[in-house]
């Protein structure tokens, strides 16, 4: 921990002097915290949903309503996302032009989207099967977790309009800077929660 | 008449008139409806008065600009604790009445309804908890925390504003609920599913569930805050191990906040998608396992306990340390047993259903880590003792409560490691054994505690003491009324009389439950001599200022600055050589002296207030109001409206204001010519009238 710049918990922005690295420091750190407790909220839901997954009823299993394709997909969409958002943070560290930190932005943008559209469709095709929530402990705790998930990308999504009209107001000042930050790592998070979800719901009830 | 129809459903919602009390008590005139009305009437006469009275005094502006939309940790900390004393007085009236209909009620059906009493200890226990302890404690860790860790505010004042106002719009649905409609009747931890729709159907548990729900999100960003401001915002040379004990209990607590609070956030949102959208995590048809509930709930609930302990631990750190004028016996292994209280109080949830039918190899793993905690405490009791040994110790209205605690306490903790042996625990489960014991930690491990700090810390917020005399009758009143009021009930319980019980019909247990009754009432003579101190204290406030701030010859560095402290804290921040610098440097000819003028000043930068904590604590008060009575477009509005606030924020800038080095120089230097006139006073009369705050140091 001798070098400054390594007590930095985030992105390194050292070289870009619009931000001292206090201001970054506690305001990063910070929302790792609130990230943990994040964390926590799913931890919980994973875990009942393992205590329910056999909880069907007579109802729809995870054999019959999961299908690994489009889970794959939005895996892909999702991942691909993160990588296009790290490399928008990447354009705002070497204050790239504009043009190009808002490309990348609305390619984040547009992935996150297309994502929520497939989940919807996907939630739409299990209703149609007569797999909502209501209708058993198994479908509740998947809706419950699966859908939380779903909110937390909806609220990235809104969260990263509301960046963009920051950067279009104030360009990147210290605490556009510092909020592109926290949407990055809070788009990441929901990035690892979805590995889990896609192995622990999807890959298990295919597979398991 | 197409329009009128669909429309008061969509502004009234479930509402009737039967749901306000006094029209209930108008058509069913029972001493239970009647005493339901009148603390309706109370709350509504209590807000109007107090607003006639800011109108009246014209203080509307001042309380919204000064207070309510005030960053400042120490305001917001205050304003918490005023929470917790409305709060306080709520529940324990409400206990009171508990007491009698259960000295009444033997062999009698009392004065008080089965329903009205399953709402007297859901309500009871809710507020104390998360209404009491909770804003309580939060508010302590508010005032002090920056000051002993020399920071100038807290790491996220916006947020901490906000955690504030989500716990006064949680606040304010308790005291809805006794106007319009009706509070649950399923207990503090809310058990479906007797909780679920099919059981109570009612508005009960949507009060319980989304103002316990708002609370929990509150702490949540109250432990992130707190955790961020102690890893960050130290003063330099501010190392871990030079932190007052009150710094670290904090951080534990925040600690736990932080992993604790969400289950409960999850426990009552799964349930109310069970109640508002059918969903079945906890119901008894279609796959619901209620034990889901009961795990998460203790998941939160036992860190819980150890969150309302720890803080009241490291006030016993500081009054015992300062009222022994000697250094801490022990801080290394206070501090590792702290950490270890927090760690172990995430192993031993299921102590709280031993019953419920898992595994005896479980119960007894549980039953272990449960005894185990009791080391860690035992260790911090030990310290306290030898802190005071060879000391030279004042009996002020602190300690008094530190020693009644250390007595307490440990009875308390003797009749936690029998409940702690499953077998036992089936013997005594849901009687009135369990309630006394964890009325026998909670009451010493957290009241006495807050009440210690109140009368400790309240000259550094106001810059006058608190009235010794008062102090020593409540202080006098709390003891005694909890030993009339609970250890009966030990008795009771190992006799099998179960809690929660209406009506009694063992008339062997009268004599019992009427000494609980007494006590009951000493202690509402308690509370009621802690609102006379705050009276006379403030009457005679000029004869007991303290404004050079140091009235009990402190140690820690809360006690260096001027009482009430500037808005920014510190004029120049400290530089922390040790661990108890203040006390050293007074102390110590040798060291620099702590009342010396700064080489120099700097500009300081200080948040300006904010409306839109307010508006958004407020909106998710109303957005659950709506939920509660089922006025969706009220709901709608009032999460658009918390939209809005936090995205308007986020686009604001000019938020902070700077504090010219002119004029923090200007202020400081008054205080410290202030200070140099004021006469220090030796220990021996810190209580006199003569002292004004400056300790006098004996070579």
């Amino acid at each position: 921990m001798s070098e400054p710049e390594l007590a930095h918990a985030g992105l390194n922005l050292g070289n870009t002097g619009a931000l001292t690295q206090d201001q970054a420091e506690n305001a990063i750190f910070g929302f790792w915290i609130f990230l943990m407790s994040d964390a926590v909220i799913f931890a919980l839901l994973f875990a009942t949903y393992g205590t329910m997954i056999a909880s069907t009823v007579g109802g729809p299993t995870p054999a019959s309503e999961f299908k690994l394709l489009p889970a794959f997909v939005e895996t892909l969409l999702l991942l691909t996302s993160s990588a296009t958002f790290g490399r928008a943070t990447i354009a705002m560290k070497y204050d790239e032009p504009r043009r190009v930190l808002f490309g990348w932005l609305g390619t984040t943008l547009g992935l996150g989207l297309v994502f929520l559209a497939l989940e919807a469709n996907d939630f739409a095709t299990m209703f149609a099967h007569g797999a909502y929530p209501m209708r058993s402990g198994f479908l509740s705790s998947f809706f419950a977790l699966v859908g939380l998930h779903g909110l937390h990308v909806a609220v990235a999504c809104f969260w990263l309009v509301v960046m963009v009209a920051q950067v279009c107001a104030y360009g990147l000042d210290a605490r556009v800077r510092i909020n592109l930050l926290r949407l990055g790592l809070f788009w990441h998070l929901l990035d690892i929660v979805w590995i889990a979800i896609f192995s622990v719901v999807y890959l298990q009830g295919n597979i398991g | 008449m197409t329009v009128s129809v669909p429309l008061w459903p969509a502004m009234l919602g479930r509402f009737g008139w039967q749901d306000l009390p006094f029209v209930r008590a108008w058509e069913n005139p029972t001493i239970s409806e009647i005493i339901g009305a009148f603390a309706g009437a109370l709350v509504v006469v209590g807000a109007v008065v107090v607003a006639a009275l800011l109108t009246r005094y014209g203080k509307w502006r001042y309380l919204w600009t000064e207070w309510l939309t005030s960053l400042d940790h120490k305001k917001i900390g205050i304003m918490y604790i005023v929470v917790a004393f409305v709060m306080l007085s709520r529940a324990l009236v409400e206990a009171v009445l508990m007491r009698m209909q259960q000295a009444v009620a033997i062999e009698n059906p009392g004065f008080l309804s089965p329903d009205h009493f399953g709402q007297l200890f859901s309500t009871h226990g809710s507020i104390m908890i998360f209404f009491m302890a909770m804003p309580f404690l939060t508010g302590m860790i508010n005032y002090v925390l920056p000051l002993q860790i020399g920071a100038r505010d807290m790491a996220f004042p916006w947020a901490n504003s906000i955690a504030l106002w989500l716990m006064i719009g949680a606040a304010g649905l308790m005291m809805a609920s006794l106007v319009v409609g009706e509070f649950s009747t399923g207990g503090w931890s809310g058990y479906p599913p007797y909780t679920e729709r099919a059981f109570s159907p009612g508005v009960g548990v949507d009060y319980w569930i989304w103002a316990v729900a708002l609370g929990s999100v509150g702490s949540t960003m109250a432990g992130i805050n707190i955790a961020c401001t102690v890893y960050k915002l130290r003063a330099p040379g501010m190392r871990f191990m030079r932190m007052q004990m009150f710094a670290w209990t904090s951080l534990c607590t925040s600690i736990l906040m932080i992993f604790a609070m969400p289950p409960l956030t999850v426990a009552t949102l799964l349930l109310a998608l069970d109640r508002y959208l059918g969903f079945h995590f906890f119901t008894n048809d279609l796959g619901g396992n209620m034990m889901n509930y009961a795990n998460m709930f203790w998941l939160f609930g036992h860190p819980e306990v150890y969150i309302l302990i720890l803080p009241a631990f490291g006030v016993y750190s500081e009054v015992v340390s300062t009222f022994s004028t000697k250094d801490l016996y022990g801080y290394t292994s206070l501090v590792i047993a702290t950490m270890a209280i927090a760690v172990l109080s995430f192993t031993v949830w299921v102590h709280h259903f031993f019953t419920m039918g898992q595994s005896a190899n479980v119960n007894a793993a549980f039953g272990i880590a449960t005894m185990t905690i009791g080391v860690p405490t035992g260790v911090k009791i030990y310290d306290w003792i030898w802190t005071m040994f060879r000391g030279e110790v004042r009996f002020t209205v602190p300690m008094l409560y530190a020693l009644a605690f250390m007595m307490t306490f440990v009875l308390g903790g003797f009749t936690g490691i029998i409940l702690a042996m499953p077998p036992l625990d089936y013997l005594v489960h849901n009687t009135l054994f369990l309630v006394a014991h964890f009325h026998n930690m909670l009451i010493p491990g957290l009241l006495y505690g807050m009440l210690a700090g109140y009368q400790y810390w309240f000259p550094k917020a106001f810059g006058f003491r608190l009235d010794e005399r008062w102090g020593r009758i409540a202080f006098t009143c709390w003891v005694v009324g909890f030993y009339l009021a609970f250890f009966p009930l030990y008795v009771l319980g190992a006799s099998g009389m179960a809690r929660r019980t209406q009506a009694i019909f063992e008339p062997s247990f009268r004599p019992w439950l009427y000494v609980a009754g007494v006590g009951a009432f000493v202690l509402l003579a308690a509370l009621t001599s802690l609102g006379i101190q705050l009276w006379v204290s403030i009457r005679d406030r000029a004869k007991t200022r303290a404004e050079a701030g140091d009235p009990w010859d402190g140690r820690g560095l809360e006690w260096s600055v001027s009482a009430p402290p500037p808005e920014y804290n510190f004029a120049v921040l400290p530089l922390i050589d040790g661990r108890n610098p203040f006390y050293d440097h007074k102390h110590d000819k040798g060291q620099p002296d702590p009342y010396a003028s700064p080489a120099a000043y700097e500009d300081i930068v200080v948040p300006k207030g904010s409306a839109t904590s307010v508006v958004i604590g407020l909106a998710a008060a109303v957005a659950a109001f709506g939920l509660i009575w089922e006025i969706w477009g009220l709901t709608i509005v009032a999460l658009q409206v918390i939209v809005a606030a936090v995205v308007l924020r986020s686009l604001g800038r000019d938020q902070h204001r700077t504090i010219p080095a002119a004029e923090v120089a200007r202020e400081h230097e008054a205080w410290l010519t202030r200070v140099r006139a004021t006469p220090a006073i030796p220990r021996q009369l810190e209580t006199a009238g003569v002292n004004r705050g400056l300790a006098e140091i004996v070579a």
